[in-house]
């Protein structure tokens, strides 16, 4: 089953795409929950249960949002991709590995763009949750959650970078920076 | 009853899969057969190629069915050989 789905996102053409909205929906969420976290910190802190629960809100949110939008335009290129195709061979291809694809590819297109922005969001609340589960931890919740969410989107940046083929310390930088940029604005904005 | 051993097919196809996934999955019809896809022409969307296909017994059906579910449509049968088993030396 592996197989075919691979054939069918080569056939598509899907990986490249699938690898964008995965970094782009992704760093949406990191930087999402870096905000609301921001927020709470500038606030003087809140309950971590109503912290969990706010980011957990926004992550939900972003995975809907996100496999929705990407689910519907997907679809509709891929649509009209199979059309373009259809008049160029002249025969109908629903009944084809081509329909397969138009089918199932913006599924799994969706499916990356939605639980992407997810996986980083659980990855930044963990702090939290370790704290509420009675975990000792270095520094107060938020502030490791806080540090968590700019390890992420660092890594991320490297991966970009890696992708890309530039130096993934230099590209980790970057996101870095415009992490630190966003936390900054936060802090003069709300403090 | 006769064996197909050799065909020439004039097949028009888009341009995924390419050529060697594209032969492969014909290759994959029938153990032991070789095959070759040669592009002759190239559109924005679509390659006009010659596939030719030799085995001991081409299972005929089998490939055109494959080929039409990788998108592709079979124009014309442009060479074929065949073989009565009993006739051979």
């Amino acid at each position: 089953m592996f197989d075919r789905l691979r054939f069918l996102f080569q056939l598509a053409r899907a990986h490249s795409i699938a690898r964008r909205y995965f970094i782009t929906n992704g760093f949406d969420g990191a930087l999402t929950i870096l905000g609301l976290n921001m927020g709470f910190y500038v606030s003087g802190g809140v309950d971590v249960a109503v912290a969990i629960s706010a980011c957990l809100g926004a992550a939900i949110a972003l995975t809907v949002s996100g496999f929705a939008s990407a689910y519907v335009s997907e679809a509709a290129e891929r649509e009209q991709e199979l059309r373009e195709l259809e008049q160029a061979l002249v025969r109908d291809l629903e009944d084809t590995a081509h329909g397969r694809a138009a089918r199932l590819v913006p599924l799994l297109i969706g499916t990356v763009n939605g639980f992407s922005p997810f996986l980083m969001a659980l990855v930044i609340i963990t702090p939290l949750w370790l704290s509420q589960a009675g975990i000792a931890l270095p520094m107060a919740p938020l502030e490791v959650s806080i540090v968590v969410a700019f390890i992420s989107l660092f890594l991320l940046g490297a991966f970009i970078g890696r992708v890309s083929g530039r130096f993934w310390l230099w590209s980790g930088l970057r996101t870095l920076l415009i992490a630190a940029l966003t936390a900054g604005i936060i802090l003069v904005v709300g403090g | 009853m006769s064996l197909i051993k050799r065909i020439v097919l004039d097949v028009l196809k888009p341009h995924q899969p390419n050529a060697l996934d594209f032969a492969s999955a014909i290759a994959d019809q029938k153990s032991g057969s070789r095959v070759k896809v040669t592009v002759t022409e190239m559109d924005e969307k679509t390659e006009t190629t010659v596939v030719v296909i030799e085995s001991d017994d081409i299972p005929y059906h089998e490939i055109v069915d494959t080929i039409t579910a990788l998108g592709a449509s079979v124009h014309s049968i442009d060479e074929v050989e065949v073989s009565n088993p009993s006739s051979e030396v």
